[in-house]
Formats: structure tokens, C-alpha cells, sequence
């Protein structure tokens, strides 16, 4: 009986909390639930910007939060197909199965590149609808957030009048970061990079960089011997400007090419936490222009 | 275009400097170095441009996108045809120091399809999947095992279920033909095992993998930590039930499930089962002859699996720890095989645990013990297959296996078999493949 009252006393207090509870797939969607929500959101990201989202395992810690969930938020475009149709099955929360309110691809808000009739897997981790990393290019997460903050007016209608508020403070600052960042990456306009995986479209297509090759031979599979001593033939004389990988991808291929090459190689965080820079959604870009400018001199 | 005919600027000029004027070397180097700054300033202020250019036309794209739609389609793993369909590619060489015809295990007479993988070269079991959104409430799943059995090709429908997709409270229910989801190992499918074949309280217990029609209910708690409580009611047309009891409701199962994670790295999952099944007229051992058995089969279990992968980065290594024990009572009536009805209580059980190291990405490497322990049915059973074994039957096994992509596996296994009559050394290759949708694996 002691047991039983513990166990309800252990309960009520969480279905008390008045909070939006969102579950995103990737930590730049926490972030910008956080940005637009603020105290009125409770948000948890399945993944840190130090593992990559295409491979994580659909744990039980996850599946109790999925459980729990008012919002799921996902970059969508099959990044998470190895594991989130495992969470929305088992979690049992039809609040937010695919389809319905509770549930968001952010990709699907944004115009998605490299979008591709070809699925044939011989070449690869490929995305029929399209590159999902959309979280690079500032615009996307300007439209993106524009949604966001409608749907959590929608879910929490009590407080929607605060998030409307909180989402028009933050579309401001934002705006105005962006035309920072573009008058600072201006000389980043027509460096050529070599990128580990295709994670950077959208930053390329934004800045202005222009993609001359990749580590992975083939997407998503890690880079070969072979493949490596092509792109140093390749590259040897110059020809780019920077390699750039990610914080969770190993970062042997990218310093071999460096040492062989003279391009310098970089880390760029692809989401929030990714670097120490990387604090929030603007430090996030920040940090990217900066190492980006540091490195592609 | 622009940049091809900026090119052809240059070249142009370069041939008429080249050709029109016999320059100094000096003269030639200092024309090089001024072309290649012009040319770098050229295309980057041309990718300049362009950039701009595909800018505007996205940002234009966008806002007509935006005001399109507020509900756009959602693509997060569906397939891209409806339904999706897989199929599943396995096949085995396998090699035994003594003749595999006559395996069995002394004291557990197996049941069903139990039993050693195919001597030599052989195909395994061929799955077609093929799964959907019903509609908004419903999803439904089904495979097909397409298998060759004594020279002819068999369809076997393996798993057919709808699940209600839109149940409240945290309910979720399933219903057809499914894996029960007692033990850790049953409810997985046989290309996402980490070693060729199922442990030994599995094969004796459950004849490899209890299946069967019915209904399952599963409740998930609303808490932080991960408790999923469920049960089922089949049929009881499979091992260890069979003949279909009580009407057709034969076997009832309830199961608990834990978890949760420990730090960046580190996650696991706890969970006890139990299964109640009534047998009428079981067959199991020789195939022509075989022991019935007719009476009540209970299965408890309890599980334990912790996955470990630096900061939580599965694809570069990992580490699985899985321990499962299981423990059966018998309560009923042997007959068949040359025995007249005789009764039979007993206590068994089974117990394995592996572990699976991925240390490079692609490799893994594993090893398992798996064992048995039984009582004595009585001197009524001695000379019999029944009779309690003199000592526990054991496996060792070892495997290491290459998997190029998520799709595709390669394994090589060695199993040290003390279960046998003979004690054995067992090896063999394994290859599992699969193509077009697949489904995502839970943990």
C-alpha cells in the first residue's frame, strides 16, 4: 500500500506540469522549441550534435519519451528511418504519430536539395526526398521556426498568445544574425570543400562554397584507401580550400588528406553542442562562419 | 556556361599572347600568375552570382511552399511505395564433425522446426515483408517465409498482424499472427540475431521461436523511466502448446519490461515473462515416431540486455551484454514412441548469455554460452529420450561477422556442442542480405 502511494506520489506531479513537452530527433530542434517556447517548453533531443543521427539505437529511455510526448519534431526525409518508426510504434502515443498535429517534419517546411528518383542502394545512404541535414542554411530554420511556433500555438492554446510574442522577438534577432553572418562569410563565397558526407548542402548553398568532393566514396559508408588517394591525386595542387567533417565522424580521413594536401581540415558542428562554441541556435552559426573563416584562408 | 566562355576568353588571349610574342620566361610566369588571379576572381565572382541567383529562387520557392500548405506530406521513414516490401536473402554452409541427422538433446526432445542449421550448402529461409499504414488507426505487417522443404517450396505465412495504431492512454494492441513477445529473443527476427541459430532454452523450450494466432495488449507508463506492461491470449496451436485447447484460447502470456539509459554511453533493458500453454497430443523428438505429450507447459523468464557505444555512436563500436534465463514445468502425460501413458512432472531450465563486441566499424566479434538443466521425470522414463541427461547440455560458440552495410552481413560461427549425444565441433558460414523497405529494429 506504502508502495502504491509512492508510486502515485511519483506520478502526479508530472502529469501537473502545464508544460509542452517536445521530443525532437536532433538537439537544433530542442534548441529552437526552447527559442520559441521558452519556460512553457519542456524539450529533449533523442540525439546529441556529437552522434550522428542516422544510426542510434531505439532505446527504452527514448521510447518513454516519445510516450510522453505533445510534439514530436524531426528533420524528417528518412535521416531517422533506422529508428524512429521503432519509437512511434512502440510508444504508444498516437498524439503524435505521423499525420497528426502533434507530430512535425521540419524538412517537409523547406524546399529540400538533391532530391532524387534513383534509390538504388549499390550507391549508398541516399535520400529519394531529398538531403535531410536542412538545419545548415539559417532561412530554413527561419521558416521552419515560423512553423513551429504556429503548431505549438495550436497544441497549447491557452499560451498561444506567448508563443506568438516570443516567436516575433525571436524571428527579429534572428534576421538580424543572418545579415551579420552574410557580411562576415562574404570571403567565404567560392571556397571550394571537400565535405566527409553530404551533411553540408544547405551551408554551401547559403555561403556561397562550392562542393568539389567528399571523403565517402559512397554515402554513409565509411571513406576508402582507394578513394582517399584518388582525391589526394586530385587535390594535391590545391584545387579546394577546406576539408570539413563533422564532430562525430572519424576524423582520420580528413586529417590523412590534410597532411598530404596542405587543405586544411575543420569541424564544423552540425547542430547545437557540436563544438564549445556552439551554445545555441546562434552560436551554432557563429561558430560554423568562424572556423569556416579560420580555416579557408 | 558563363564560366565556359570566360574560359574561352582566356584561352583565346592566351594563345594570341603565346603565338603573337615571343615572351621571356619571366615575362610567361608573371602572365600566368596574373591570369590565374583573374580567373579565381572571375569564378568566385560568377559563384557569386549563381549563388545569389539559386538564393532568391529557393527563398521564392519557400514562401510558396509556406503558404501552400501547413500540413505537408510526412516522409520520416515511410517506404517509398505503398506497402512497402523487403526480402530477406539468408543461406548457410555448415560443417559437423558427426552426422547431424540424429541431433537431439538428451531430456528435451525437440519440438517444431528445433533443431541443427542444414549440413553443407543450403538456402535458409527466404522472408518477404511487406508493411503499411492501414489507415489513420490501423498498420498492419506480414511476412511470408518462403522455404524449401524435402525438394519442395513451401509458402508459410509467418507473421500477419494488424496493430491498432490509435489507441489512448498508452494502449497499443495488435492482433493475427505474431512473435510473442515473452523473453527478450523471441520477438526477433532471425536476421537481426547475432549468432547463426537460437540458444538451447529457446530450441527446447520453444521450439526456436514461439509463434502463434491471437492478441496482444501492451500499456507503456507515462514515467521517465521506460515500464511496458503487456499480455497475450493465442491460440495455442504452436510449441510448446498444441491442439488448440480450451476452445482455440490454449495460451495466455504476461509480460514487464524496464529500461532506461546509464550515462551517454550506456543503456539497458530488464524484463520477466510468463507463458501458460496447454498441450493436447504434442509431437516432439523423431518426426515419425514421436512422444506425445498432453498437459499444462509453464515458461517463466527473465531477461537482462545493456548496450554500450561511445556517446551513444553506434555505427563506429559498440558493445551488447544479453543474458536470458527461462525455466519450465511440465505437468501432463507422455505417451507415443513405445511408451505407454505415463505421467510426467518436471523442472527445467535454460539459460544463455552473450556478449557482441563491434570494435572497427563493420566488424564484430561474439561469443555465447548457452546450457540446460532438467530433473528426473522417474524410472518410468529411463532408456527414454525423457530422462534427465547425466551431464547439464552445454554450447560454446564463437562468431565474427562483417556487415558492409546495414543490409548486408556476412558471419562465420564455431560452436563447441556438449548438448548433443556426441560431444561436437560445429562451423559454418552464414549470409544475411535484404533489399527494399525494412523495417526499423527496436533496441
Amino acid at each position: 500500500m506504502r508502495y502504491l502511494y509512492t508510486m502515485f506520489l511519483l506520478l502526479v506531479p508530472l502529469a501537473a506540469q502545464a508544460q509542452l513537452r517536445v521530443f525532437s530527433c536532433e538537439p537544433e530542434w530542442a534548441a529552437l522549441a526552447e527559442e520559441i517556447g521558452g519556460e512553457l517548453v519542456a524539450a529533449h533531443s533523442a540525439t546529441t550534435a556529437l552522434q550522428d543521427p542516422h544510426y542510434i539505437q531505439a532505446r527504452p529511455s527514448l521510447i518513454a519519451k516519445v510516450r510522453r510526448a505533445n510534439l514530436v519534431v524531426c528533420s524528417g526525409a528518412q535521416l531517422e528511418i533506422g529508428w524512429l518508426p521503432a519509437l512511434l510504434q512502440k510508444a504508444n502515443n498516437r498524439n503524435v504519430r505521423p499525420g497528426s498535429r502533434g507530430f512535425m517534419e521540419a524538412s517537409s517546411f523547406v524546399l529540400r536539395l538533391d532530391a532524387t528518383q534513383n534509390v538504388d542502394r549499390a550507391e549508398g545512404d541516399i535520400h529519394p526526398l531529398g538531403n535531410p541535414h536542412v538545419q545548415t542554411n539559417p532561412h530554413n530554420v527561419a521558416v521552419i521556426a515560423a512553423a513551429m511556433a504556429e503548431r505549438m500555438a495550436e497544441l497549447d492554446a491557452e499560451n498561444a498568445s506567448v508563443y506568438e510574442s516570443r516567436y516575433a522577438d525571436f524571428a527579429t534577432r534572428w534576421q538580424a544574425a543572418i545579415a551579420d553572418w552574410e557580411t562576415r562569410a562574404a570571403p567565404l563565397s567560392g571556397k571550394r570543400a571537400i565535405t566527409h558526407h553530404k551533411s553540408w548542402v544547405y551551408l554551401e548553398r547559403w555561403l556561397g562554397l562550392v562542393e568539389v568532393g567528399n571523403l565517402e566514396a559512397i554515402p554513409g559508408l565509411p571513406p576508402t584507401a582507394t578513394h582517399l588517394s584518388q582525391l589526394t591525386r586530385e587535390f594535391s595542387d590545391g584545387g579546394a580550400d577546406v576539408i570539413i567533417r563533422s564532430p562525430y565522424q572519424d576524423e582520420k580521413p580528413s586529417k590523412w588528406l590534410e597532411e598530404r594536401t596542405g587543405i586544411t581540415a575543420v569541424v564544423l558542428p552540425l547542430s547545437v553542442g557540436g563544438t564549445d562554441g556552439a551554445t545555441d541556435l546562434f552560436g551554432l552559426f557563429d561558430d560554423i562562419i568562424n572556423r569556416l573563416l579560420g580555416a579557408a584562408q | 556556361m558563363r564560366v565556359d566562355f570566360v574560359n574561352g576568353v582566356f584561352l583565346f588571349l592566351v594563345i594570341g599572347f603565346s603565338s603573337g610574342v615571343l615572351a621571356q620566361d619571366s615575362d610567361l610566369d608573371l602572365l600566368r600568375t596574373e591570369l590565374a588571379e583573374l580567373r579565381s576572381d572571375y569564378d568566385a565572382r560568377i559563384a557569386d552570382l549563381e549563388h545569389r541567383l539559386a538564393l532568391a529562387e529557393q527563398n521564392q520557392q519557400q514562401a510558396s511552399l509556406l503558404t501552400q500548405s501547413s500540413v505537408p506530406a510526412v516522409n520520416i521513414g515511410s517506404p517509398s511505395s505503398n506497402p512497402g516490401i523487403g526480402v530477406i536473402f539468408t543461406g548457410s554452409a555448415w560443417n559437423y564433425s558427426a552426422n547431424p541427422d540424429g541431433y537431439v538433446v538428451q531430456g528435451f526432445p525437440y519440438g517444431g522446426e528445433a533443431g541443427p542449421i542444414t549440413e553443407g550448402l543450403a538456402l535458409g529461409e527466404t522472408e518477404l515483408i511487406m508493411n503499411a499504414n492501414v489507415d489513420d488507426k490501423f498498420s498492419a505487417w506480414l511476412t511470408m517465409a518462403l522455404a524449401v522443404e524435402d525438394g519442395e517450396a513451401v509458402v508459410e505465412i509467418e507473421e500477419a498482424w494488424v496493430e491498432a495504431t490509435a489507441l489512448p492512454a498508452g494502449f497499443g494492441a495488435k492482433f493475427g499472427r505474431f512473435f510473442s513477445s515473452i523473453g527478450y529473443l523471441n520477438s526477433r527476427h532471425a536476421h537481426a540475431w547475432d549468432f547463426a541459430d537460437q540458444p538451447l532454452p529457446y530450441q527446447a523450450f520453444l521450439a526456436g521461436q514461439l509463434i502463434d494466432d491471437g492478441i496482444q495488449v501492451r500499456w507503456l507508463a507515462p514515467t521517465d523511466l521506460f515500464l511496458e506492461l503487456g499480455g497475450e491470449a493465442m491460440r495455442g496451436g504452436q510449441y510448446p502448446a498444441s491442439g488448440a485447447a480450451h476452445s482455440g484460447f490454449g495460451s495466455y502470456s504476461l509480460f514487464a519490461n524496464i529500461g532506461g539509459d546509464a550515462g551517454a554511453n550506456s543503456s539497458w533493458l530488464a524484463g520477466m515473462s510468463y507463458l501458460d500453454s496447454t498441450a493436447i497430443g504434442r509431437p516432439s523428438g523423431d518426426e515419425d515416431d514421436p512422444f506425445l505429450f498432453t498437459g499444462d507447459s509453464r515458461l517463466v523468464t527473465a531477461q537482462a540486455i545493456w548496450k554500450w557505444a561511445p556517446n551513444g555512436n553506434w555505427k563506429e563500436k559498440n558493445l551488447i551484454l544479453q543474458a536470458e534465463y527461462l525455466q519450465r514445468r511440465e505437468d501432463g502425460e507422455y505417451s507415443g514412441a513405445g511408451l505407454s501413458p505415463t505421467q510426467y512432472k518436471v523442472d527445467q531450465q535454460g539459460w544463455y548469455a552473450q556478449a557482441v563486441y563491434q570494435p572497427v566499424q563493420r566488424w564484430r566479434v561474439g561469443g555465447r554460452i548457452d546450457s540446460l538443466t532438467s530433473d528426473n521425470p522417474g524410472p518410468a522414463f529411463d532408456e527414454t529420450l525423457l530422462a534427465a541427461p547425466l551431464n547439464d547440455p552445454r554450447r560454446y560458440s564463437i562468431m565474427m561477422d562483417w556487415a558492409n552495410s546495414e543490409f548486408s552481413r556476412l558471419r562465420l560461427q564455431f560452436t563447441r556442442d556438449e548438448a548433443g549425444l556426441i560431444d561436437d565441433n560445429q562451423w559454418g558460414l552464414q549470409y544475411i542480405h535484404s533489399i527494399g523497405a525494412h523495417g526499423a529494429h527496436t533496441f
